[in-house]
């Protein structure tokens, strides 16, 4: 199915809904959002390319194998976690950076990093599974 | 049955295998260093913390005891790697093996040394999982498959026992810390949950020491590599149940079922072992057998509770632990060196093979039990501990009698089949083995002389620090070479003159033995194999039941199961509740949401095209979202709104592959369309007045109250669900993207399949 229209509008929607993936995977901490609802926009936006232009150009797109995100993904996430057991706190305790200055405008903590890995995670499963339907 | 498979590799020495010696070399140094110190009764003790909260600490500690078993884990373990550092030169797997037989080593020390119960059950597990994976070595041979499974099942379970059993201690108030234990005695054996304690320990100890009925996987595991067999049966698996009895025989030993038991199963055990052992023609699986009756006899004495019948047992583990070894090497010498290793191929190798030869005499006088060999010591205390058992003493002398005969001529055949006679043609060029294969059994043969000859030193450096460890001795019990006339010494002479008269009429015994052993008709490899059919059946009946792959099955099955515990649960529990709607005088708005959904699950119901159905579905989705818009959950719509576009994507690629669901033209409604539609109103009910009900009653908002209260100051962010996502309760939020990990990998792996 060749439709321009809709080829047209995903070039201009992809980067958009990235753009507020992206957007929503850092307010979640303080509004709607978060690491899982954003891999969903994202996973929207590349469902919405994959069905305008096929599963290939989607590859190109991501230059990296959706598994091998799942398997990033999780990494992050496990040491997110292990940075507090090195500073001998249990395992996953939420540490905090507050960079002076800026009158604690921004926070910057490992629960950060932790929600970029489910992120990745999330995506990457989704886009494993979609894409490979796709090709079948 | 087993031809030998790993005869032909190419003499020279693996450099991993002659590296690998130091560690078992540098261990052995490490405990003689502390030689003097256990001598006087001295313990060694270290501890770190592992998981303080469960009482689980790695507490390791050093007694007499542990140091015996220590010095011939290191000891047997040194020469057996040296041994196989040549044996299994040219392997194309050395490195695996060393290190397999390294960690192995050291999972043993870990079980003798660990002085915390759980602490030891790790060991012993490690040492299972080892075991497996040794006799399993030559993983190629589907026979060795089975066999190194039988002995992870069957010792496998018995480390589940041994777990139940040191649970039950724990709750029984026992201590964890063994030393902390024996220290202040909690009167376990007076507790009504002794018995249970002492099956399930008992369980456990016979699986991994080969005790009948589960003594079939032993012979079995004769699958692995000679030196395996040698380190497996010598040293160290087979022995760590027998250490499990000595540890508890302080505990929970001395009592009527302790010694009833244990002097019965060993009895049976021994003499069980020792008649099987005359039947192979295989070198390897006769010395396998005669393990089977040397750790009946071990678990026979344990059956006593006075200082004779315990020094017996630890003076023969110790008699046993180097004929055995030195003996298995040999074998697999003679294995290596002609190709084979039953004995109807061998003959005369006394002149070709000198050093073995030897080697093998002195073994083999140590386990007939002739007079100056450490066996010979070993028979005399042995008979001195069954006359003074507390429990069947006759049964125990008898039984010691005849297994010490049957052993004498096995041992003969041993030593005469293979060495002497005519030389068969095909082994004319026969040579002996290179140097560290001598080595190790050479220098364990003369052992068996040596201790022998010293025993007084033995008894005072080795035997009583290990017997004072693991009981209270009232009257010491010295090894010496002669005791006096005696009844002990009178048996071992009927012994000797019993065992000629076998060794004698062997070639009519033998294939008698053979053929009554094929007459009986349930042996517990029979069993074993009778139990492993059942379960796999019934698990493939379960299966075939539940996973019948089908998706719509699994649906029902799942959500079925769903509502009727739903149901069920809050039927027990409702006392109370009413099922009233809070305020009718909803907005017209909502009713209109209602209604859109209504009548999109109609659509659902109704629809003739998949894709239809799934849109359909979908507006019910979005309709969800929207009321949980409404009722202020924001992150929670977000998410099911996203969920629903995606699965409707994502549904709908694979729709379009599948056929209308037009089909045949509408009959009768079908018994299937009804359950589903029983299933799927019974559960819409139960959740509807579940919800119903719950908003009802007074909701606990302290959680919530906690959460609000903590998420800004203690987590720096607003959003609670976010918060409590990734920072109050991120380890269930690991555990779930590993879920959807794994739910990931597992549909790609499906997808690949249907392609290829």
């Amino acid at each position: 199915m060749q439709s321009y229209i809709l080829k047209t509008a995903t070039r201009l929607l992809v980067g958009l809904i990235l753009v507020f993936s992206v957007y929503l995977l850092f307010r979640g901490h303080n509004a709607p959002g978060g690491g899982f609802s954003a891999a969903l926009v994202a996973a929207t936006a590349f469902a919405l390319f994959a069905i305008a232009e096929g599963p290939g150009p989607v590859r190109q797109a991501l230059r990296i194998e959706p598994r091998v995100l799942i398997a990033w993904g999780l990494l992050l996430a496990i040491c997110s976690g292990l940075i507090a057991v090195v500073t001998g706190r249990p395992y996953l305790t939420g540490l905090w950076w507050t960079p002076p200055g800026l009158d604690g405008a921004l926070a910057v903590g490992t629960p950060l990093f932790f929600d970029i890995g489910v992120f990745l995670v999330v995506l990457g499963t989704i886009l494993t599974l979609l894409l490979n339907l796709e090709e079948r | 049955m087993q031809q030998s498979n790993d005869s032909a590799h190419a003499a020279g020495y693996s450099i991993i295998g002659l590296v690998s010696t130091a560690l078992p070399l540098l261990l052995f140094a490490g405990l003689c260093f502390m030689w003097p110190q256990v001598v006087r009764g001295g313990v060694y003790a270290v501890q770190w913390p592992w998981m303080p909260s469960l009482d689980i600490v790695l507490h390791f500690r050093l007694d007499g005891l542990s140091f015996l078993f220590g010095l011939i884990v290191t000891g047997i373990g040194f020469l057996v790697t040296l041994f196989a550092a040549s044996y299994m030169a040219g392997h194309p797997h050395t490195g695996r093996f060393f290190v397999y037989l390294n960690t192995f080593m050291l999972a043993m020390l870990g079980i003798v040394m660990a002085d915390n119960l759980l602490l030891l059950f790790v060991f012993w597990e490690i040492t299972t999982i080892f075991s497996y994976l040794l006799i399993g070595f030559d993983h190629e041979s589907a026979a060795t498959r089975d066999n190194a499974k039988q002995a992870l099942l069957v010792t496998g379970a018995g480390g589940l026992s041994l777990l139940i059993g040191i649970l039950l201690i724990k709750t029984a108030g026992g201590s964890l810390t063994l030393s902390e234990w024996i220290a202040s005695d909690h009167q376990i054996r007076q507790h009504p949950l002794y018995l249970a304690i002492f099956t399930t320990i008992l369980l456990g100890a016979m699986t991994k020491s080969a005790q009948v009925p589960f003594h079939f996987w032993l012979p079995n595991a004769m699958s692995a590599p000679t030196p395996i067999s040698a380190f497996l049966h010598a040293a160290t698996m087979v022995k760590a149940g027998i250490y499990l009895l000595m540890r508890m025989h302080p505990l929970l030993g001395g009592t009527p079922e302790w010694m009833g038991s244990l002097v019965v199963i060993g009895g049976v055990t021994a003499i069980w072992g020792a008649v099987q052992a005359l039947s192979p023609s295989d070198l390897k699986r006769m010395l396998a057998y005669t393990t089977v009756m040397g750790l009946g006899m071990l678990t026979m004495f344990l059956g006593g509770n006075n200082t004779a019948s315990l020094t017996a047992a630890t003076t023969f583990l110790l008699v046993h632990a180097l004929y055995k070894a030195a003996l298995f090497l040999a074998v697999g010498s003679i294995d290596h060196q002609t190709g084979t290793r039953r004995l109807e191929r061998l003959g005369g190798l006394w002149r070709a093979m000198p050093l073995t030869a030897l080697t093998v005499a002195t073994a083999t006088m140590s386990m007939a039990g002739f007079p100056l060999f450490f066996g010979f010591i070993g028979k005399e205390i042995m008979y001195q501990g069954a006359l003074t058992e507390e429990m069947f003493p006759q049964f125990a002398t008898t039984i010691t009698l005849l297994s010490n005969s049957l052993m004498t001529a096995v041992a003969g055949i041993i030593l005469l089949g293979p060495f002497t006679g005519k030389r068969p043609d095909h082994l004319e060029n026969v040579v002996d083995a290179p140097l560290p294969m001598r080595f190790g059994p050479g220098i364990m043969g003369g052992l068996c002389l040596l201790f022998g000859l010293v025993p007084w030193w033995v008894s005072a450096y080795l035997i009583q620090p290990a017997v004072h460890a693991f009981s209270v001795v009232e009257k010491e019990v010295q090894l010496a070479i002669f005791h006096g006339f005696n009844t002990p010494l009178l048996l071992s002479v009927i012994t000797l003159t019993l065992g000629g008269l076998i060794y004698f009429s062997r070639k009519t015994l033998r294939p008698a033995v053979t053929a009554a052993l094929d007459a009986i008709p349930l042996t517990g490899q029979r069993g074993y194999d009778i139990t492993l059919k059942g379960l796999l059946a019934t698990a493939h009946a379960v299966v075939d039941g539940l996973q019948n792959g089908s998706l719509h099955r699994y649906l029902r099955i799942t959500i079925g199961v769903f509502a009727i515990t739903t149901a069920a649960v809050w039927w027990f529990n409702a006392d109370g509740w009413t099922l009233r709607l809070r305020s009718a005088d909803l907005p017209l708005s909502h009713w209109l949401l209602v209604a859109v959904m209504a009548v999109a699950v109609l659509v659902v119901v109704r629809a003739q095209s998949r894709i239809l159905a799934v849109c359909a579905l979908g507006m019910v989705g979005g309709g969800a979202a929207l009321v949980f818009l409404v009722y202020g959950a924001p992150d929670l719509a977000l998410t099911q709104l996203l969920v629903e576009t995606l699965t409707l994507i994502i549904v709908s690629i694979v729709l379009l592959r599948l056929p209308s669901l037009a089909g045949p033209p509408p009959g009768p409604v079908s018994v299937s369309r009804w359950v589903d539609s029983l299933v799927a109103v019974g559960t819409g009910i139960v959740v509807t007045t579940l919800c119903i009900a719950i908003t009802n009653g007074t909701i606990d908002r302290q959680l919530t109250a906690f959460f609000e209260y903590n998420s800004y100051i203690a987590a720096h962010g607003r959003n609670i669900v976010n918060v409590i996502l990734v920072d109050f309760r991120s380890l269930d939020t690991l555990g779930e993207i590993t879920v959807v990990a794994t739910a990931g990998l597992a549909g790609y792996a499906l997808i690949a399949k249907r392609r290829q």
